[in-house]
């Protein structure tokens, strides 16, 4: 095998992909042959680092030098300073953001605070591996962890082991895996199978396209652990068309997994054969529900049906079914491998091991992150996450996703775990984590949550059909102005009755967002319906634009730039805005130069 | 795949390549890579080093390059540094030498006086 000095590994997840990482990725390629180092100099496309705010992100190794913010222009003189000459460009080099001490000195990449506060055990290869190549993953232990169950471990010790563990479904509801292999094993079937759930759809989340793309043969070789756990010789990934990167990935991995025996008949000469497929899904939120999900498999209209049966029972095409969410999965090498005790050494008693989260929002390091249960989100948010930018004031941070609750500054201090987010009224959720700031409406935001919410609810049930249409005109109302005292009283009523009411999760989750809203922000929503003002100044319908007539220089710009012609005045006179005429879409406040246009 | 032994045999040679990523390695190998250390040839001796450490699976080893360290009649110059011990200088390598101090001093920890940088002032 031909050994490189030197190792360029460029992002190729979706968010630096779109940030045109290949682009940079060909520029390398070129230049690298021009100066006659290809030979020398390796060039690897990884899954996401994590740091997607920095996209596109490459590193050097063997120094670990991390280069942000990438582009073609800058690969030229990185080949030839640091990869022809030794010299790391640093004015190229990530620069911390966040506030910390010698911020100045990070230069490789365990240096930066964004990840020394992080413990990766899901996403331990993203980043440092290429995903189309199923030997560096096998150089990481992979399928280490398979190979020992099939040789050494007997079904039932595979489910204790797991039990052990306690790993928790990071999905969202925290059911514990090696109790749901446990009601699947023994059920007698000439087929049983293994679902892996990648039908990531909280808006705003991309954990498991971020597994799949960096590492997707630990999601597969866990997926075939499974199996032999419940003697199922089946898997199916049920992924999202929207994810073509991560598709693709899968689909290179399931061949070279293939080729390799690692996947197919007799795996290991233990007469134990284990084959995956994948199925697209179409972008249907509800199709993330197991039983909607098994239906879309099916080939029909992905919608919720009632349990019992659980799909342990009666699963995809009633044969006895175990559905995990890609992250969890991707723990459970690593858990075999390395013990029970190790994976609950850290994070908390009651939810061990770690859990990643989807940044994003108001925050400076927009990104995917790992970290130990049981951390704080004041950790995660200030430490990790590096704050609100333009020094503007948190506010809150929406967990679970539309299934979730907004937590506020007072409980920044709570630990991240299962038990302790739902105590507050919010939850974990599959790990998206939304941070707002001044400048967000609560009320909006719960009316944004709620206008998805109607869209993806699949029409069965009443409740969830109905009910969520009817809280949504009302939120509608209340962001118009045109709410009432009594408005809010029947949002809550119809809360309790979708939560008690609903035939599946989605359901009865979706009111969520709206009780944690009137539990922790009621000051908002009784400004909107009796003040009939939006304090974040976000609702166009309560807010209105003013000059000050002292500050208005009479440069005429807000009046050009104006799309409805309701500003007057003359060069350098006071402009006067027509209330009537205006359509509050913010332009004049964004281009005027003096500070002169207010918003009230 | 039909063993466990099967599995770590692919494992040992792709470990290779991986290698040079894990960051926690407290022997640093640096070579000169400047246009003198370039010219005088350099390259050769810093693949030659790649080679040989991967070679010999010293996963301790950090091989870099670095810039002009401003003797440049001495090029090539490697340098070896290991924690508690002093920095070990060696001039005029050639690839040849390169895989003389991996064998001696890397594998065995024994400093190659000959073609240190003392031995020639």
């Amino acid at each position: 095998m031909k050994i490189f000095r030197s190792h360029v590994l460029i992002c190729g997840g979706t968010g630096c992909t779109s940030n045109k990482s290949m682009e940079v990725k060909g520029r390398f390629e070129q230049k690298l042959k021009e100066v006659k180092l290809d030979k020398e100099v390796q060039i690897v496309v990884t899954g996401c680092f994590g740091l997607c705010e920095e996209g596109p992100i490459v590193i050097v190794y063997p120094e670990g030098s991390f280069y942000s913010r990438m582009n073609v222009d800058k690969v030229d003189e990185i080949v030839e300073e640091h990869l022809l000459k030794g010299r790391i460009v640093e004015k190229y080099l990530f620069k911390e953001k966040a506030k910390v001490e010698h911020a100045e000195e990070h230069k490789s990449l365990m240096e930066v605070q964004f990840y020394s506060k992080q413990k990766r055990v899901a996403l331990r290869n993203c980043g440092l591996i290429n995903p189309e190549d199923i030997n560096e993953y096998i150089a990481r232990d992979g399928y280490m962890a398979l190979g020992k169950v099939l040789t050494e471990m007997t079904p039932e010790g595979v489910i204790k082991l797991m039990k052990e563990s306690n790993l928790r479904g990071r999905g969202g509801a925290g059911f514990p895996v090696g109790l749901k292999w446990s009601f699947a094993a023994p059920n007698k079937a000439d087929q049983k199978y293994i679902i892996c759930n990648a039908d990531e759809g909280d808006p705003g989340a991309f954990m498991d396209r971020s597994v799949l793309e960096g590492d997707p043969h630990a999601v597969l070789e866990a997926m075939a652990i499974a199996g032999y756990a419940i003697g199922a010789t089946k898997g199916f990934i049920y992924v999202r068309a929207e994810y073509p990167i991560a598709v693709r990935r899968l689909h290179i991995a399931i061949d070279q997994a293939r080729e390799l025996g690692l996947l197919g008949k007799n795996i290991f000469n233990s007469g134990f054969d284990f084959d995956i497929e994948t199925r697209l899904g179409a972008g249907a939120f509800v199709c993330g529900e197991e039983t909607a999900l098994m239906q879309s498999i099916q080939g029909n209209r992905g919608m919720a049906k009632i349990k019992p049966p659980f799909p342990a029972n009666q699963g995809l095409w009633k044969k006895p079914t175990v559905i995990n969410n890609v992250e969890t999965l991707a723990n459970i090498p690593q858990i075999i491998l390395k013990g029970p005790e190790w994976f609950k050494s850290f994070g908390s008693e009651k939810s061990p091991g770690t859990k990643i989260f989807a940044l994003g929002g108001k925050i400076i390091n927009t990104g995917l992150v790992e970290v130990p249960m049981g951390i704080t989100l004041r950790e995660v948010i200030y430490d990790i996450g590096g704050g609100c930018p333009d020094g503007k004031k948190f506010k809150a941070v929406q967990t679970g996703g539309p299934s979730g609750g907004c937590l506020t500054a007072n409980h920044l201090d709570t630990p991240i775990d299962y038990e302790n987010l739902a105590a507050v009224g919010s939850m974990m959720g599959s790990g998206g984590m939304i941070v707002m700031d001044e400048d967000n409406c609560m009320v909006d935001i719960a009316r944004f949550f709620l206008d998805f919410i109607v869209d993806e609810s699949c029409g069965k049930c009443t409740p969830c059909r109905v009910g969520t249409k009817r809280m949504y005109n009302i939120l509608e109302r209340i962001t118009q102005g045109k709410g009432t005292l009594e408005d809010l009283d029947e949002l809550e009523s119809l809360a309790n009755s979708i939560k008690n009411s609903s035939l599946c999760g989605l359901g009865q989750t979706a009111p969520n967002p709206v009780l944690a809203t009137l539990r922790y922000f009621r000051d908002e929503y009784i400004a909107h319906v009796v003040d009939k003002k939006c304090p974040a100044k976000h609702c166009k319908a309560l807010i209105t634009y003013e000059i000050d007539k002292d500050k208005c220089a009479g440069c005429t710009l807000c009046a050009r730039k104006c799309p409805v012609s309701c500003i007057s005045g003359t060069v350098k006179n006071p402009h006067e805005i027509d209330q009537e005429k205006c359509i509050k879409c913010g332009n004049c406040y964004s281009v005027c130069r003096f500070g002169a246009v207010q918003k009230n | 795949m039909k063993s466990l032994e099967e599995l770590r045999k692919i494992r040992e040679e792709a470990i290779k390549n991986v290698e040079m990523r894990n960051p926690d390695k407290d022997v640093r190998v640096v070579v000169g890579m400047a246009t003198c250390g370039i010219s005088a040839g350099a390259r050769p001796v810093l693949s030659a080093f790649v080679e040989e450490v991967a070679k010999r699976n010293l996963n301790n080893v950090q091989v870099v390059q670095t810039g002009c360290i401003g003797m440049c009649t001495y090029e090539p110059i490697v340098e070896v540094y290991t924690p508690n011990k002093d920095k070990v200088t060696y001039i005029h390598v050639d690839s040849e030498k390169a895989k003389r101090i991996v064998a001696e001093h890397l594998v065995n920890g024994n400093v190659v006086t000959e073609y240190t940088i003392g031995s020639e002032i």
